[in-house]
């Protein structure tokens, strides 16, 4: 490093910063971000839950509205509140993308922990299947999973499911390799146990942590996906509140300049996205030990 | 001895390929059959009242449809292997040419996208890394860290009320301008609708990039050969251009060669929103409109077109950076 100057410099602004974070340490500001992000979240589910639809009956009177007071997000050409539409799609895409991310992780989990156990055929089978399911774009595979189940909620909730795990479970297998060749292993095995009750007691309870990470870091894409295919139409039906079905709507009434249609729903999309990143960062930066004391 | 590494790479490669690709039509071409739309429903349309009995038979017949599964998939095999994909249901004609024509429209925005993100990535990765820590480097990780939770299509949407809606630069959406005659259709007019596509995916494309190369030239800029340049007195862009450059370019490039997957999913959202005439649009219409020939000839063809990009990676990977050949004893 040049020293000197620029590094004296260097220390004064660490000290100001220091002393604006004398309050805090790293962990103790990476808990409070983790927590207000999941209390964001938390509060447009609970609220798109609580609202009822009536407040998204079509009412002509008030159609076409740009954004005022009443109506923060403006209203579309059925007189419909974006306000309370943008959030109830958001609750049903966290629902959509809930419930797909588990799925996917417990399959990540399940062929991650066989695929480095049960030996040299299961795990070059694995990593085959692996390789097949990255070997097509997703959003096609999601595509052609949706058309054959025929749309609609379950065409999502399985493509979705099916297309994430594969990353996953290379990391989850990665993992397992570790602990694996660890000592305590081998004694166990060596004492007569078998590869089965070896997964179970012994590496199963260290991926927990892991698998919990990976769920949350699966989230944002899972719901980035579902946004998407449901944009393109193969998604959810056009009766559901969802923010693609949203987007995808406003499409046709971007020329006349009603941009509020795709502007507010794609922010809070993104932002839920992120809140949903942020927590599985921070999820992981407080789980790993080797970041635990930073 | 060059000559046979060279070749067992080919080999190695092109077996691993037939493999997935084998599979990938198989299982295609399984979950299709298994699905509930009818083909000839879907064919037929709304005039399905109209069609009787026997002549659904008849058409039925003419698709093969009559036959087990089983032969049914030896058929289309069989052709696919002579290059015959079928015919097209909403075209009428041959699936083959109908994603040459698409895919070469596809290919001007995919590849000015995929130069443009790489190009600018790197270059943002890299003035991360050197800047570490400062609020240069904080804005570009920011802006990739959001950009990689933003709907691409979204992104799309929000250029296109702004620079096509507002300000009125590009034309709102379609690959030619509309009531023009194909042939009188000048560059300037096709560039011009390439504009804002290319950049809707080359502004989501940017961020994988960016993180990547950010990410390694701290860990170059961590290394002892660096700490001993800067003891020499080597800074800025000199240290940059002398010891950084070189450890960092072959993984992004190697990443961007990787990316050819999302480039594809991009190009299909961003196709849609612009209307743009390419391999996306029509993936959509033959999902929408059970187009099977068209749909299974674009997941083999995707499914190629990934495994292309991937080779090239490993093969750079391979003959340009010596440590990764493998099989050699320490």
């Amino acid at each position: 490093m040049n020293l000197g100057r620029k590094n004296i410099s260097m220390i004064k602004i660490n000290n100001i910063k220091l002393s604006i974070q004398k309050k805090l340490n790293r962990r103790q500001r990476t808990l409070v971000i983790t927590i207000v992000a999941a209390i964001v979240l938390t509060s447009i589910l609970v609220g798109g839950l609580l609202i009822s639809d009536q407040r998204i009956a079509t009412n002509f009177e008030q159609k076409n509205l740009s954004p005022s007071i009443e109506h923060p997000f403006g209203t579309d050409w059925l007189g419909r509140d974006m306000f309370v539409r943008t959030i109830k799609g958001l609750t049903l895409s966290i629902g959509v993308g809930t419930l797909s991310a588990v799925i996917s992780a417990g399959i990540a989990l399940t062929l991650g922990l066989l695929s480095a156990t049960m030996g040299k055929w299961m795990d070059r089978f694995i990593t085959w299947l692996v390789d097949l399911f990255l070997s097509v774009p997703h959003l096609i595979t999601l595509i052609l999973i949706s058309f054959v189940l025929g749309g609609g909620m379950k065409g999502v909730i399985v493509g979705v499911s099916l297309t994430h795990w594969p990353s996953l479970t290379r990391i989850i297998r990665a993992e397992v390799m570790q602990i694996r060749s660890a000592e305590y292993v081998q004694i166990s095995r060596k004492l007569g146990r078998t590869r089965k009750w070896v997964a179970i007691h012994h590496i199963l309870p260290h991926l927990i942590p892991q698998f919990f990470v990976g769920l949350m870091l699966l989230f944002p894409h899972a719901i980035l996906h579902e946004a998407a295919i449901t944009f393109l139409g193969f998604g959810l039906s056009p009766h559901k509140p969802a923010i693609g079905i949203i987007l995808s709507e406003s499409m046709r009434y971007l020329s006349t300049g009603m941009w509020w249609l795709a502007f507010f729903p794609g922010i809070f999309l993104i932002m839920i996205i992120r809140g949903f990143d942020i927590l599985g960062e921070n999820l992981r930066l407080l789980v790993d030990p080797h970041n635990a004391h930073n | 001895m060059r000559i046979k590494r060279i070749s067992t790479f080919i080999m190695n490669k092109s077996i691993r390929m037939a493999t997935l690709l084998i599979a990938v039509c198989f299982i295609s071409f399984v979950l299709i059959s298994a699905s509930p739309i009818d083909p000839v429903q879907s064919y037929v349309g709304a005039d399905m009242t109209r069609v009787g009995s026997e002549q659904r038979e008849k058409i039925a017949e003419h698709w093969g449809l009559d036959k087990s599964p089983a032969e049914q998939f030896i058929n289309w095999g069989s052709s696919l292997i002579r290059g015959d994909l079928g015919t097209s249901m909403i075209f009428r004609r041959p699936v083959i040419e109908v994603i040459k024509t698409r895919f070469i429209s596809s290919l001007a925005l995919m590849g000015t996208a995929w130069l443009l993100s790489g190009v600018i990535g790197f270059l943002l990765g890299n003035v991360a890394a050197m800047k570490q820590g400062t609020w240069i480097d904080k804005l570009i990780k920011g802006y990739c860290l959001t950009l990689a939770s933003t709907p691409t299509f979204w992104i799309g949407l929000f250029l296109l009320i702004v620079f096509a809606v507002w300000l009125g630069w590009f034309p709102i959406g379609l690959g030619v301008p509309a009531g023009v005659l194909s042939q009188d259709v000048t560059l300037i007019e096709h560039i011009k609708h390439l504009i804002l596509p290319a950049i809707t995916l080359s502004l989501v494309g940017v961020s994988n990039v960016a993180l990547h190369t950010r990410q390694k030239l701290l860990e170059v800029l961590s290394s002892d050969y660096i700490l001993f340049a800067r003891a020499r007195g080597e800074k800025g862009f000199q240290l940059f251009w002398r010891h950084g450059l070189r450890n960092v370019a072959l993984p992004a490039i190697t990443l961007q060669f990787t990316s050819f997957s999302e480039l594809f999913g991009g190009a299909v959202l961003a196709e849609q929103v612009f209307s743009y005439p390419g391999l996306g649009q029509i993936t959509v219409q033959a999902g929408l409109r059970g187009d099977v020939p068209l749909l299974l000839g674009i997941v083999i063809f995707s499914a190629i077109f990934v495994f292309i990009g991937n080779l090239i990676a490993d093969a750079i990977y391979y003959f340009v950076d010596p440590r990764t050949r493998g099989g050699r004893a320490i």
